[in-house]
């Protein structure tokens, strides 16, 4: 069993005001897996990943990364594990320029000039993204934001990836590179979506999150085929899975 | 003092940069090193905070500043506009030494940007626009009046005060600047009487602003920073030291106002000597012998012999501008077709 | 207002030019910047009636445009904005000052017209060179080379910071302000509503500096720059700087226009 484990033990948040955004959240993910996390505006996703790497910390229950509890000591190691890339590219493409931007997590590492460039080429590579390069940010379109900040965490070789809304904003062609880019990363994938399109290409297993709560956990196809669930949680059945609009036909696949 | 597309009836924080075209090198480079061990001093301490919590939101909030201070508004009643400076509230908002760091990039990127004062006027305009309202209307105005609560009548009078303070001093350091550089025909107390009273408007202007933007962010119980300066010795040293020069300037300016070539004639008659640039005088003084032999047209009349050649131009003067000018054109000319043909 | 949009993507262009490929864009950053400041010194240290002897200074901002390819129109149009205020400021002088200093031919010439031209000039030449400084090495650059002479990192950091999110900031406050336009039925923003719409785009700033720092942190942030170090400073950059700085203080020290004009008309 590698250490590539993503769990959460009766995880509660309650925020300073009083809001109790996650309760009693209990999961396990385990090596490799490729995991969708899916719930309305407001159901508790954006504050679970923020769990991941530790800019929240819980309330009550635990966290654990790859057997680590996560605890303010743990904190710098399970950075290094867990990539977390942000809903809105801006926030994290902070340098002057692309390459630099890629080159940050590494230098903070500590690692050598050298191995600080071939991380920072092989991740941009990675990503298709390698003409950005020397690019600033502002220049670039969605999808190449979205690429480019994908590679700042790739560089720093996290085990596990934490995405938040990545196909948001993005135009139908750049969503199709980024899902075909994701499909072939080995690690473990945490996805926060609305893109439930994007979960039927690229996860297997999906979370469901309501009010704070796991409403379902199990096979993609199975939850997204149980109409009561998803109208339960304010979601809809996704298009492919809706059947042909022209002929009428209901149920597809 | 402003780029003209904001001025004429614009009044705010922006209406004081210094430029290049109005300064001596002596007087540009005193401010450089002021302001450059200013702003080495606020780093050091800004960089020895543990977390670095306070480098991305000095950061964002200088770009907002500079945003800011480009969306202009209407005052009421007097058909004029005028936009946000944002010295008094970033000192507010983030403590003096981020202010001083978050102003100072404002205006390197101005310089580099719009050309805005320009490279040697950016120590003058880091002095009048960050240093001042940071580290002396902030400390000694602001934060000994600002008793009471947010919201209230003490607080609101230390916000104003502290914004017509620190623009007082900035205006008054141009105008010091300005007189002892001597490169414009302004005496002293004409620029001084221009200068004050168009910045005391400034200053109210910009005081309601700043009041206005912090009652927003209180109302949005936006948690502020404590600060955590502690005005230790060194500090006040320098502000202090900071205060003092500026006084001292403005005597000195004063007194050279009443010659033309301000500084220059203030530091002759300290050292003795005719010019600053020790090693170019006996050449000044040689070629200007020789252009006095082989000139025709015997037209010179100076301001005073100390001018030598510096002042020198008459017909020939003209022509040989206009040979110059002809030859830069005709180096571009060619430098133009030798990069083409490459 | 368009101001605002016009004067972004003025931003940008200036950044464009700066990231361009030419024989002067490849010199180490350090050398255009110290040649520059060389320049800025040397021009300022005329006195207040010189202009003949500023003319030949001319020629280092409009070699480096050609050889940098910094577009006439965009150099002349960004002298243009800065001209007016100095044009004011140097109007005062011949009426302040109207002592006669010379004559050309007919015409007595006053020390108030000679010291408002010799401003403008310099204040063109200034601008000039700053332009083309940054067209042939981008802020980026430019900022790199003063953090490798010495300028404190935190600072580099903190324009670095200002410059990328500037952009971001100017957007939000665009589609503020259009979205206000749109209501507004003509009016102008009052100071009434400044502060609200000020206060929100504020906000929304402190927001975005917070994510900025958990982003910072997740990649391990802790409260060091650590930068790469790429450029060198070569012998090309080293030639660079001294013709420079020789080729100013030959025109500081010798009046060439002075000497080139008497040697016409005096056939000296």
């Amino acid at each position: 069993m590698s250490h590539h484990i993503v769990e959460a033990i009766e995880l509660c948040h309650r925020y300073g005001d009083g809001t109790q955004a996650l309760t009693e959240v209990t999961f396990r993910i385990h090596h490799g897996e490729s995991v969708a996390l899916v719930g309305a505006n407001g159901a508790g996703k954006s504050t679970l990943l923020q769990h991941f790497n530790g800019v929240l910390l819980p309330t009550s229950g635990a966290v654990r990364i790859g057997e680590v509890p996560l605890v303010k000591e743990t904190l710098r190691d399970i950075r290094r594990t867990v990539g977390m890339v942000f809903q809105d590219p801006d926030d994290q493409l902070f340098s002057p320029t692309i390459g630099q931007d890629v080159a940050f997590g590494p230098l903070n590492l500590g690692l050598p000039p050298a191995d600080v460039e071939a991380r920072v080429r092989a991740a941009l590579d990675r990503m298709e993204a390698l003409s950005l390069k020397d690019k600033p940010a502002y220049r670039l379109s969605a999808g190449e934001k979205r690429r480019a900040a994908i590679a700042t965490v790739l560089s720093m070789t996290p085990d596990i990836l934490v995405l938040d809304e990545p196909t948001s904003g993005l135009d139908p062609r750049a969503r199709r590179q980024l899902i075909g880019l994701l499909r072939a990363f080995h690690h473990t994938k945490i996805i926060a979506t609305h893109d439930l399109d994007m979960v039927l290409d690229l996860c297997p297993r999906t979370l469901v999150l309501h009010e704070g709560r796991v409403k379902a956990d199990g096979a993609t196809r199975e939850i997204f085929a149980d109409e009561a669930l998803l109208a339960a949680c304010h979601l809809e059945k996704p298009l492919t899975m809706q059947g042909c609009l022209m002929c009428g036909e209901k149920r597809g696949i | 003092m402003d780029q003209a597309d904001d001025c004429g009836p614009n009044v705010g924080g922006l209406c004081m940069h210094m430029a290049d075209a109005l300064l001596s090198p002596a007087v540009g480079g005193i401010m450089w090193a002021a302001s450059a061990a200013a702003v080495a001093r606020s780093s050091r301490k800004i960089q020895q905070e543990l977390d670095g919590n306070r480098i991305p939101l000095m950061g964002m909030l200088a770009a907002f500043v500079f945003t800011a201070q480009m969306i202009n508004f209407s005052i009421p009643g007097t058909g004029s506009s005028g936009h946000l400076g944002g010295g008094l509230l970033l000192a507010i908002l983030l403590g003096p030494d981020a202010a001083l760091l978050a102003t100072a990039s404002v205006l390197v990127i101005q310089a580099l940007f719009f050309a805005d004062g320009g490279l040697l006027a950016l120590g003058c305009n880091i002095f009048n626009l960050g240093f001042l309202p940071a580290f002396v209307a902030y400390p000694l105005v602001f934060r000994p009046l600002a008793t009471g609560k947010a919201g209230q009548l003490p607080r609101a009078l230390a916000v104003l005060l502290g914004a017509v303070v620190g623009l007082q001093l900035g205006a008054f350091g141009v105008v010091v600047e300005t007189v002892l550089s001597g490169r414009t025909a302004l005496t002293f107390r004409a620029f001084l009487l221009a200068m004050q009273p168009i910045h005391l408007a400034i200053g109210l202007v910009e005081g309601v602003v700043t009041l206005s933007l912090l009652a927003f962010l209180q109302k949005a119980r936006l948690e502020l920073p404590r600060p955590t300066e502690q005005a230790d010795t060194a500090g006040r040293a320098t502000v202090a030291l900071g205060l003092l020069t500026l006084l001292l300037g403005g005597w000195v300016a004063w007194y050279a106002s009443k010659h033309p070539d301000g500084l220059e004639w203030a530091i002759q008659r300290v050292t003795g000597q005719s010019e600053l640039q020790g090693t170019a005088s006996g050449w000044h003084g040689r070629l200007a012998r020789v252009q006095a032999t082989t000139a025709v047209l015997p037209d010179y009349q100076f301001k005073g012999s100390q001018e030598g050649s510096r002042a020198v131009t008459s017909l020939s003067g003209v022509m040989g501008g206009a040979m110059t000018l002809v030859l830069v054109a005709g180096a571009g000319w060619i430098l133009h077709l030798r990069k083409r043909r490459a | 207002m368009v101001n605002l949009g016009d004067r972004f993507r003025d931003l940008g262009r200036m950044d464009a030019l700066g990231s361009q490929e030419s024989t002067l864009h490849r010199l180490d950053p350090r050398a255009k910047v110290l040649v520059t400041a060389a320049f800025a010194l040397v021009v300022s240290s005329f006195g207040r009636y010189e202009v003949s002897g500023l003319l030949p200074f001319a020629l280092f901002p409009v070699s480096l445009a050609i050889l940098g390819e910094v577009p006439w129109g965009y150099l002349l149009k960004r002298i243009g904005l800065a001209l007016p205020f100095m044009l004011v400021l140097g109007a005062l002088n011949p009426v302040l000052d109207r002592e006669v200093l010379l004559h050309v031919g007919p015409l007595a010439i006053t020390g108030g017209w000679l010291s408002s031209f010799s401003m403008v000039l310099k204040l063109v030449l200034t601008v000039a060179s700053a332009v083309v400084l940054v067209a042939t090495t981008g802020v980026d650059g430019v900022c790199q080379a003063l953090e490798r002479l010495g300028l404190p990192q935190v600072f580099v950091v903190q324009i670095g910071f200002l410059h990328r999110y500037t952009f971001v900031l100017a957007e939000e406050a665009v589609r503020m302000l259009r979205a206000r336009e749109l209501r507004s039925n003509g009016h102008g923003l009052t100071h009434r509503e400044f502060g609200p719409l000020a206060g929100h785009l504020l906000l929304r700033t402190w927001d975005r500096a917070q994510r900025i720092h958990q982003a910072m942190l997740a990649r391990g942030f802790d409260g060091n720059f650590h930068m790469l170090r790429r450029s060198s400073f070569g012998p090309r950059d080293l030639l660079f700087l001294f013709a420079w700085c020789a080729i100013f203080l030959l025109l500081r020290i010798v009046n060439f226009p002075m000497l080139m004009g008497s040697l016409v008309s005096g056939g000296g």
